[in-house]
């Protein structure tokens, strides 16, 4: 069994009459890639600050790495790097200087410091950059420069808050094969995201937050199936041709509820919409083989991170979605 | 008996050799705080409204200096004799065209704990460097402490050199070198300006954490300062019409400026024996005469005082309310 490196007990976080996170058991293992799940004021934010020691909890009990965040918040961060969301630094100062006073903020002295900081510029795509002023930094330079500056104390966990808000498609990409590399190299990376799908590539295991409770928590495909249980799913097919005895088998397949005819493609084709209790996408396929029918298109529905959300939210009480955060 | 330990210098020797590697290998308490003075400082130091204040204070110190010296020149000439402390009358010496040396840093000085601290904190949260900064392994408070210290040692830096240049040029003009009292007197100048402009910084400082605009934090020192400089005269006025020594003067030194302009006319002023009231039976017989140095800073003792207790309780406050402060990104 992988070592835990962040556990926490009946965390509880309340201002004045709100509370900002009710209740929260968590449990993240060592090289693990976690995913805090959860539309905008679910406690997110309000969690990652209260393991860095940023924030006291009201109720509850934190270790991360077996240190106390409440009591010895150094030594918490000190293996710990943390990105905040929408990551500042001191735009009159070049890339290298910010990195300079982290390392010297962290006690690297200063020869270890520069060549570190060389490495890590040149690893995140700075390295050009690196003696140009923070202020002519674009949103995505900073938040690679973030990463540089997360990675110069050696962390041994990574906490990200929003790490690709506000990044264009091919950056937030990068920037999550980004996350996974350095999940391959031992790290334990947390971040906390409202948005799906990225969550869905990148992370090992989620835990999803409505209203400062975690509801569910596990890899995703787990969560569908918690989450799922019972509700049909959704086949969209289209034949070409579709005879009538083709129609009929696939009506009589074991778990079927419903056959909709949704449309008429062109030339012989036919588009169905099959409801059934269970995966039948492969004797679908091999029914249609066997009656001389082509299968242009398969595509089953209901199982993705969007119908999990979607399913806990309708249950948690939508509130996400309509409030936006301020993405640039 | 008592067991006299024995002395063992060379155990002594290696223990504190071995020290400093100790602390290398583990933070020490306070850790940061180094660190963030340094760069605080050199932010101070390299800003542009650092490189305004001092070009402020050098012009009107070589103004004001210009104009003392004509004026200790016509006295020497009328007199054809040496005045007493005459090296302090380049500080105090004024004309009717441009007021002395130490009217203008009593004026500008708040502006320049203003602009060192009043977006210390506020300013970190709006770049939203503060978040970052606080989840590097250093205790909370070496923020708050880095930023003061750092504006002190600005602040010392600029006193020392205006006073020592001033006191130079003077030497070249007057070629009378100052007396050893005189001397002690313009340290003990310097000092206390240092405390006044670290009430300024530590106010500013206060407002920095208090409100979220830099902005808001500046206008807010600024009205503090303004509403000390000019209407707290017409108040106090107003309020103690027929009573001007006792509840007068009273209500005067609750103003920080009243209090350090008090104390700098005393300590540059030897000729200055009582900041109360005089009544006509003591000023009957008094011989005149200079007080030494060292009774007049026993005189300026209370003032020096209040103005250190002011920039503690504004620290304190400011300390209280940003390590209670919810830092959120």
């Amino acid at each position: 069994m992988a070592e835990t490196v962040i556990e926490t007990r009946g965390l509880v976080k309340r201002y004045g009459d709100f509370t900002a996170v009710d209740g929260l058991d968590l449990e993240v293992q060592a090289g693990e890639v976690f995913g805090l799940l959860g539309p905008n004021g679910a406690g997110k934010t309000t969690t990652i600050l209260m393991l860095l020691g940023l924030t006291e909890p009201t109720e509850g009990w934190i270790r991360v790495l077996g240190h106390d965040p409440v009591r010895d918040p150094i030594a918490v961060k000190r293996v710990t790097g943390y990105l905040p969301d929408n990551v500042g630094f001191y735009d009159e100062m070049t890339g290298r200087q910010n990195l300079f006073y982290t390392a010297e903020l962290n006690g690297i002295p200063r020869r270890e410091a520069a060549a570190e900081i060389d490495r890590l510029l040149a690893r995140v795509g700075l390295a050009d950059a690196a003696d140009t002023r923070v202020g002519a930094y674009s949103r995505g330079m900073r938040q690679r420069l973030g990463v540089a500056d997360v990675l110069l104390k050696k962390p041994r966990v990574v906490i990200m808050d929003e790490p690709t808000l506000g990044l264009d498609p091919e950056g937030a990409r990068a920037f999550l094969q980004l996350i996974r590399q350095l999940a391959g190299e031992g790290m334990t990376v947390m971040l906390s995201s409202h948005l799906l799908h990225q969550v869905q590539e990148v992370c090992d295991r989620v835990a999803i937050f409505v209203k400062g409770q975690m509801i569910a928590c596990g890899p995703v495909a787990e969560l569908a199936e918690q989450a799922l249980a019972g509700e049909p799913l959704r086949l969209e097919l289209e034949l070409s041709p579709c005879p009538e005895a083709l129609l009929t088998a696939l009506e009589q397949l074991e778990g079927v509820v419903e056959l909709r005819r949704s449309a008429v493609g062109p030339g012989e084709s036919v588009r169905l919409e099959l409801v059934s209790r269970r995966d039948l996408r492969a004797e679908v396929s091999r029914l249609a083989a066997s009656h001389g029918a082509a299968v242009l298109h398969l595509s089953q529905a209901g199982r993705s991170l969007d119908d999990i959300y979607r399913r806990y939210f309708a249950e948690g009480g939508d509130r996400g979605g309509r409030r936006s955060k301020g993405a640039a | 008996m008592a067991v006299v330990p024995r002395v063992q210098p060379k155990v002594w020797l290696e223990r504190l050799k071995a020290r400093p590697a100790e602390a290398g290998a583990r933070a020490v308490p306070g850790s940061g705080l180094a660190a963030v003075v340094r760069k605080e400082f050199a932010d101070n130091v390299s800003g542009w409204r650092m490189v305004i204040l001092v070009l402020l204070l050098a012009v009107t110190g070589i103004g004001s200096l210009h104009t003392a010296a004509q004026t200790i020149r016509t006295v020497v000439e009328a007199t054809s004799a040496t005045p007493d402390f005459v090296f302090l009358r380049l500080f105090t010496g004024g004309s009717t065209q441009l007021p002395p040396l130490t009217s203008f840093v009593s004026f500008l000085a708040p502006l320049l704990g203003i602009a060192l601290g009043f977006d210390a904190i506020c300013g970190e949260q709006n770049r939203r460097t503060l978040s970052r900064v606080l989840a590097q392994p250093i205790h909370r408070d070496a923020v708050i402490n880095g930023k003061f210290l750092a504006g002190l040692l600005s602040i010392v830096i600029t006193f020392t050199a205006l006073l020592v240049g001033v006191g130079a040029l003077g030497l070249i003009m007057l070629g009378v070198p100052p007396t050893g009292d005189e001397a002690l007197r313009l340290v003990a100048y310097g000092v206390l300006t240092t405390i006044y402009v670290a009430f300024w910084l530590a106010l500013a400082i206060l407002f920095s954490v208090v409100f979220q605009q830099s902005a808001t934090s500046a206008l807010a020192s600024i009205a503090v300062w303004l509403f000390f400089s000019v209407f707290w005269d017409m108040l106090v006025g107003l309020v103690a019409g027929d009573d001007p020594v006792g509840l007068g003067l009273w209500l005067s030194r609750l103003s920080p400026g009243y209090l350090y302009t008090e104390a700098t006319v005393t300590l540059l002023t030897p000729t200055v024996r009582t900041l109360g009231p005089v009544t006509l039976e003591q000023v009957l017989g008094a011989l005149q005469g200079v007080l030494p140095v060292g009774q007049s800073i026993m005189l300026i003792w209370p003032q020096a005082v209040g103005l250190v207790a002011l920039t503690a309780v504004c620290f304190a406050a400011s300390y209280i309310l940003f390590m209670r402060r919810e830092i959120r990104a």
